[in-house]
């Protein structure tokens, strides 16, 4: 008989022993995470502050399966004492707030740097600066059993220019070749929602990959919101009394919960029966329960209110697919901000058209999928977002997924993402989710019709006036054999008229579109 | 009636184009207007005994990029018959077809260019031949008739007889259009089938009966209908139309007397003097002739015969009801059957005597 025994793991050490949760199950694999994930991480430090991305990220072989990543943001810096904890220890962070980021806990690019010290037994360098009069260099390496950082180097210097940003450098065993045509899709598709960021990334064969910044405007920043009434559970109402300072229910939920003022709150307690003088800290578990489990179907609260998001916007949506793919013809829709279980989304999408879209192969469709600004690479068919382009009649809009250049960009943003996944690479079928995208989608799709028809309007005015300047000269010619003239009658008067003519009917057609 | 009007198909279709010519000078869409060719536009007109185009017309406009095409070819075949007229040469449908490859002028098919001449027709109420396009020739004559040619250049003015070449002399333009100097025949035959032409001649019919024999072969070409009209006309000649005892036999003969709605646009092509000699549905039994059972495709022939108006006098409608009864039918060879002879010698006399009693 042996003895069970119980011990308690550290989160480092949780990760470590279950890495390929998060997208670390094999070389290949690890070497796109830990890029994406770090890159990631760079546009966050950047974008919630409304600092337009200067994101450099250098490849290195160093041989024997080794490589070495370095990246260089121009983002709002670590500030000096927070470095260790904020590239060493997993589950710290900054995002432990209610907003739209790419990550929620931080948690991906610790794992990057703890995989990288598990696979090359190297440190982490990290140099930061939020644009003080110092810079500070720190060599780190993660106590995966304690889960605690171990500072080895540590140096701090003038900072005359005043640099502000992150550049970490570190090592790992990856496979470069047979990843590279995931990270540079990886990287292509993150440039097309951010046409504000310059992304420079030199791969290990010394290729420069660059996409250039087009344009100054950035989309809003997401703001940090309440939880929702919706989308809270007993343990977060637990703590969120514990931490409050409201002594009777009344003010306990008009303070702490998005979008719940003191006249909701007040007919939300007297629906569960609940006196508002009630003191949080004193509620019977029973009560408590009834509050939560009633705060999931009361119809009476505001929903959820898209401040806390930050959607691309047509305008730079349009312009990344532009300026990525050159199509023909964009067509581009942001739906207004709706939620499901509490957490507020918003769906945008785009539809383009020729250019440098190719068509599909058989039985394929081509679809770029974000979330929250993530191109989403793996699992396509998992996806809802292909669940609603295979449920969509097209030819109702006389589009032929299978035989036109045609893409679909579908881009949800949420405060939090339905993945199916911990790997983050499909989003679930929430009904209300799969509505969102039905319409962007058929939104697009109805102004591509009308391009695609107002096109054929145009060309076949083209085709029109080719088969008039072929055959008026013959008529003009026969005419005048008939006739018996020295001249031939001049037809660039009835030319003329045509092309007078071919402008009416192209600016009718223009009238009809808008 | 050909060369009198070669100058007015001329100066037609100089008018025709110092029209167009103008109309685009003064940065107009060029257009034509033409009779309507539908059948709605398609009447019998009683004076004439034939058919005629009604008043509708159909416009052919540049402005329109449907028509622009076909007004193009329209022009062309156009200029393409003033060349033909003015440097006295002639031309085929067919030529036609095969020439318009050389003017960037794309005919799908012959049919169309076929078609875009009898616009043409149409449109100057001319028949082609009256601009150098002539059918494919297939019927001939054969008859103690003298004629001196007026076409082509080479010819003018040599004389032949008609009674020259046992197997008949082809119906050509110069046939059609030669002067007629003598003619001892009183009356002409005009048989459907070259079979029983044949015979005629071997069993010298033309002495026999003093007459013209002339072969169709089949329906009568528009050249072919033009001498038989002007034999009719010019040489007082009685005129007798053979063909087969079935619907399609009968309107051969209707053609030649009262016109086909494919030249409802064309005036002097019938002789509505000539008469059908049979055989007649009736002529199965009254001579005992072997017979055979109408198709279905007969049938169909015989109902829209019935309600077309050139059939509406009481003998034709009697003979569709015959085949209607008997629901048979029979060819002019059918004679044989009693005798290599038999329709010379039995039928002839006695159709002939039977037409003059219903004088």
């Amino acid at each position: 008989m042996s003895r069970e025994k119980f011990q308690s793991i550290s989160a480092a050490d949780f990760f470590y022993k279950n890495r390929e949760i998060a997208g670390f199950d094999n070389p290949v694999r690890a070497t796109y995470t830990i890029i994406r994930e770090l890159v990631e991480n760079a546009l966050d430090a950047c974008e919630q502050y409304s600092i337009k991305p200067e994101v450099r990220v250098k490849l290195i072989d160093e041989g024997s399966s080794i490589y070495r990543l370095k990246i260089e943001d121009n983002g709002i810096g670590v500030p000096y004492d927070q470095v260790p904890y904020a590239f060493a220890q997993i589950l710290f962070g900054s995002k432990y707030t209610l907003r739209q980021s790419r990550g929620i806990f931080g948690l991906g690019g610790k794992m990057a740097i703890l995989y990288g010290q598990i696979t090359s037994h190297s440190t982490v360098k990290v140099m930061s600066s939020t644009g003080g009069f110092e810079k500070y260099s720190y060599e780190l390496n993660i106590n995966i059993q304690e889960n605690h950082p171990i500072i080895r180097k540590k140096e701090v210097t003038p900072n005359p220019a005043r640099w502000r940003g992150t550049i970490v450098q570190f090592n790992f065993e990856g496979d470069y070749i047979r990843a590279k045509p995931k990270i540079v899709e990886y990287f292509r598709q993150t440039s097309v929602l951010m046409p504000y960021a310059n992304i420079f990334f030199v791969d290990p064969e010394g290729v420069l990959y660059r996409f250039d910044r087009i344009t100054d405007v950035m989309p809003k920043p997401a703001e940090e919101v309440k939880p929702h009434p919706y989308g809270v559970d007993l343990e977060v109402v637990q703590r969120m009394i514990n931490a409050s300072r409201s002594n009777n229910m009344g003010d306990f939920l008009a303070n702490n919960f998005h979008r719940v003022g003191v006249a909701t709150a007040l007919n939300f307690l007297k629906s569960v029966k609940i006196s508002a003088d009630a003191n949080p800290k004193t509620l019977q578990p029973k009560d408590l329960l009834t509050i939560v489990s009633r705060m999931k179907d009361y119809d009476g609260f505001q929903p959820p209110d898209a401040q806390c998001l930050s959607p691309i916007g047509n305008d730079l949506l349009e312009k990344g697919i532009m300026r990525e793919y050159k199509p023909e013809f964009v067509a581009v829709t942001q739906r207004g901000a709706s939620a499901y279980s509490g957490y507020p989304f918003i769906v945008e999408a785009a539809i383009a058209y020729g250019g440098d879209i190719p068509i599909a192969p058989p039985d394929e469709m081509t679809v770029f999928r974000y979330a929250n600004k993530i191109p989403l690479l793996y699992d396509l068919h998992s996806d809802v977002a292909m669940k609603v382009i295979k449920k969509i009649n097209w030819q109702r809009y006389k589009l032929e997924p299978n035989s036109m250049p045609l893409a679909f960009f579908i881009h949800i943003c949420a405060t939090k993402v339905p993945y199916k996944t911990v790997g983050k690479e499909y989003i679930a079928d929430r009904p209300e989710v799969e509505y969102e995208i039905e319409w962007a989608l058929k939104t697009c799709a109805r102004e591509m019709r009308m391009h695609l028809a107002k096109k054929d309007r145009v060309s076949s005015m083209q085709r029109r006036l080719t088969v008039f300047e072929r055959y008026l000269p013959l008529i003009s010619q026969f005419s005048t054999e008939l006739s018996g003239a020295p001249n031939q009658p001049n037809i660039e008067k009835v030319l003329k008229r045509l092309q007078a003519n071919a402008k009416q009917v192209e600016q009718r057609s223009l009238v009809q579109t808008d | 009636m050909l060369n009198k009007s070669s100058k007015e198909v001329l100066s037609k279709l100089t008018e025709m184009g110092s029209d167009i010519s103008g109309q685009i000078e003064r940065g107009e869409f060029p257009r034509l207007k033409l009779p309507s060719r539908t059948t709605s536009n398609i009447v019998f007109d009683e004076k004439l005994n034939q058919f005629i185009l009604g008043e509708q017309r159909a416009e052919r406009s540049a402005s329109n990029i449907k028509q622009i095409r076909s007004l193009t070819q329209l022009l062309w075949v156009a200029s393409f018959a003033k060349r033909l007229v003015n440097e006295g040469k002639s031309s085929t449908l067919r030529d036609l077809y095969y020439h318009s490859l050389n003017y960037g002028i794309k005919f799908r098919e012959q049919l169309e260019s076929d078609d875009t001449v009898t616009d043409l027709e149409g449109l100057l109420m001319e028949p082609r031949e009256a601009f150098n396009i002539f059918p494919k020739e297939r019927s001939a004559i054969f008859g103690d008739l003298a004629i001196e040619y007026t076409t082509p250049e080479t010819h003018k003015g040599k004389k032949a007889n008609l009674s020259s070449n046992p197997d008949g002399v082809m119906v050509g333009l110069s046939v059609a259009q030669a002067e007629f100097h003598e003619c001892k025949a009183d009356k002409v035959f005009v048989i459907e089938k070259n079979a029983v032409f044949r015979r005629f001649i071997e069993e010298r019919v033309y002495e026999k009966f003093n007459s013209i024999l002339i072969d169709t072969a089949g329906q009568a070409p528009r050249l072919a209908r033009l001498l038989i009209r002007r034999l009719n006309l010019e040489l007082g000649l009685p005129v007798y139309l053979l063909t087969d005892a079935d619907p399609w036999g009968m309107h051969i003969a209707m053609v030649i007397i009262r016109g086909s709605a494919n030249a409802a646009h064309l005036r002097e092509l019938t002789t509505s003097k000539a008469k059908w000699a049979g055989l007649w549905a009736t002529d199965i039994k009254r001579f005992n002739l072997p017979s055979f059972p109408l198709t279905k495709l007969d049938e169909q022939r015989i109902r829209l015969l019935e309600a077309d108006m050139r059939y509406r006098d009481f003998e034709w409608q009697s003979e569709l009801q015959e085949f209607k009864k008997t629901k048979r039918r029979t060819e002019l060879e059918s004679f044989s059957a009693h005798g290599l002879t038999a329709i010379v010698d039995k039928y002839l006399p006695k159709k002939l005597k039977m037409l003059e009693e219903m004088e």
